[in-house]
């Protein structure tokens, strides 16, 4: 254990954060706003997200960041490590063992328990942004549930492309009353809001915190003649041959070779460990990197 | 006979200056006022007044609406008066661009209203959007186009439709023919008189222009200083004025 607070802030700032947090668990999908704190990171790289987690953390969680599903990219890596020098946590990259998750774009392909606390990283809290750019005129429409304007951008989306388009940060209606950005996750994931852990939602930059408590109803917005379809690459992860999961797409030569693999390493690794091999997959082996 | 709108006694003030005051009159089902008078006489305060925009300092707006009938919308909650922003009434600006959203489709510029009051349906939305464009002369090719793309008459003619599309029952109107050409103005007199009569529109209608108030009001206020100076019919008003403000106004037209 070093010389810092546990978990980095102090336990003031980490009131207010608890403070805030209680108060979104309250009012589902309200954003909360709050004091955010200047981070040891840039804007952009997860601040909000750091803060929650920071604000949550107890010595005997065990703490696991992913980073577009992945554990092992520079941000998660580089989040994780911070808590284990500043909290002294443990870690892990296992779903199943890890009590507070950290994310950024993505849930987990598996499935969370009551237990278990899923922080978001947030870059723009507000669904209504780049329809509205009033703060006041957005806090309004919340207020009053004047929502009309979130169907225009997906009307847009049917007019131009045919369908509606909206790949990622799918607007949703949380329990009939607040519409929500749900962060840069893929729409495939959208369903997988309701579920049963604590779902929290940290923007450093814009300093609003918002949440999801467990079971929430979670409805994406849609019209009656489109209705609201996850998507992910018509594929099977090509390592584990998963069928059900979100897929990332590489590409592997200038010849236009591409492969595809699950999102979520950890699901990945799992899977391949039990023995499931996709098109392009080894055999599993405990030494590999 | 209720009147769809009751005005007593509105004042509005900007510090000691005084933006209109002393305004009164009724105005029924199916007519159409006009406000004349000289740029900085309260004519905009006085609908902006009216249609919610700006709160009066004195006096009461009621409007007949309806599930209760009379109502002032100037102590009716914000929810209820905005409610009936984006249904009974309807605004036109003068600048087509204060009253559209720019960056949005035509197509999703009139359908906006009909999504604010819970339409869910691509395919109804759209096929309303298209009968309405249609209505004002737009062609079906440029519903996917954005208003940037439009002239300054079609941006004026895709606002008046983006509003009239909820079939509201007041239209006010601050100035809709200022800064488009005499022929591109004639069409949209034509437009307005028309769609006003077929669908029993009531409207207020701020205007210097007086061609535009012989046109389509029935009614006429004249306004000075922020007073109502004169009022009647407007051929009336026009043909036989009685206030030495009036008559310079109407012997001030040009004749060609």
């Amino acid at each position: 254990m070093s010389d810092y607070n546990f978990a980095y802030l102090d336990e003031q700032t980490k009131r207010m954060i608890r403070r805030a947090i209680l108060k979104g668990l309250a009012i589902p999908g309200y954003q909360v706003p709050f004091a955010s704190r200047e981070m040891p990171m840039p804007y952009g790289w997860g601040t909000g997200g750091v803060q929650v987690s920071a604000a949550v953390l107890k010595p005997d969680d065990t703490f696991k960041v992913i980073d577009q599903g992945a554990d092992d990219t520079t941000n998660a890596v580089s989040i994780r490590r911070f808590f284990q020098k500043t909290a002294g946590v443990a870690v892990t990259e296992a779903t199943e063992e890890a009590s507070v998750i950290q994310t950024r774009h993505r849930i987990p392909e598996a499935e969370l328990r009551a237990d278990q606390i899923l922080v978001y990283q947030v870059p723009i809290p507000e669904p209504l942004r780049f329809l509205e750019p009033s703060e006041v005129e957005t806090r309004k429409m919340h207020a009053l549930e004047e929502y009309g304007l979130m169907h225009v951008k997906l009307y847009e989306d049917i007019s131009q492309h045919g369908d509606i388009a909206t790949a990622y940060a799918y607007p949703v209606k949380v329990e009939g009353r607040y519409v929500m950005d749900p962060s840069p996750i893929p729409k495939f994931d959208n369903p997988k809001l309701k579920m049963a852990g604590i779902q929290l939602f940290g923007a450093g930059r814009e300093q609003r915190i918002y949440a999801i408590p467990p079971y929430t109803d979670v409805v994406s917005l849609d019209f009656e003649d489109y209705p609201f379809q996850p998507t992910k690459a018509d594929h099977a992860c090509d390592l584990c041959g998963a069928e059900d999961s979100y897929l990332d797409e590489l590409i592997m030569d200038d010849a236009g070779k591409r492969m595809f693999m699950c999102s979520d390493t950890d699901y990945c690794a799992t899977r391949r460990k039990g023995g499931h091999i996709g098109a392009q997959g080894a055999p599993h082996r405990e030494d590999a990197a | 006979m209720t009147p769809l709108l009751q005005v007593e006694n509105l004042a509005k003030f900007y510090g000691h200056r005084i933006g209109c005051t002393d305004v009164s009159f009724d105005l029924f089902p199916g007519e159409v006022m006009g406000i004349v008078g000289e740029s900085g006489s309260g004519k905009s305060t006085l609908l902006n007044c009216l249609a919610g925009h700006l709160t009066p300092d004195r006096g009461a707006v009621r409007f007949d609406t309806r599930a209760e009938g009379l109502k002032d919308t100037i102590t009716m909650s914000e929810p209820e008066r905005r409610m009936l922003g984006r249904t009974d009434w309807a605004f036109v600006h003068q600048h087509a661009r204060d009253g559209l959203r720019m960056n949005v489709s035509a197509g999703g510029n009139v359908g906006e209203r009909l999504m604010a009051v819970n339409a869910r349906h691509y395919g109804n939305i759209r096929a309303e959007a298209i009968d309405w464009l249609g209505r004002v002369e737009i062609t079906q090719d440029r519903i996917d186009e954005r208003p940037t793309a439009f002239s300054g008459g079609m941006q004026q003619r895709l606002q008046i439709a983006r509003n009239l599309v909820t079939g509201p029952r007041l239209v006010f109107m601050d100035e809709p023919t200022g800064g488009l050409d005499v022929s591109v103005q004639a069409r949209l007199l034509d437009l307005l008189r028309s769609l006003v009569r077929e669908m029993n529109l009531s409207a207020i209608i701020v205007t210097h222009d007086l061609a535009v108030v012989r046109l389509l009001a029935d009614r006429l206020m004249v306004m000075k200083d922020g007073h109502v100076i004169e009022t009647g019919l407007t051929d009336q008003v026009l043909d036989d004025p009685q206030q030495a403000y009036t008559q310079l106004l109407v012997s001030s037209v040009l004749q060609v």
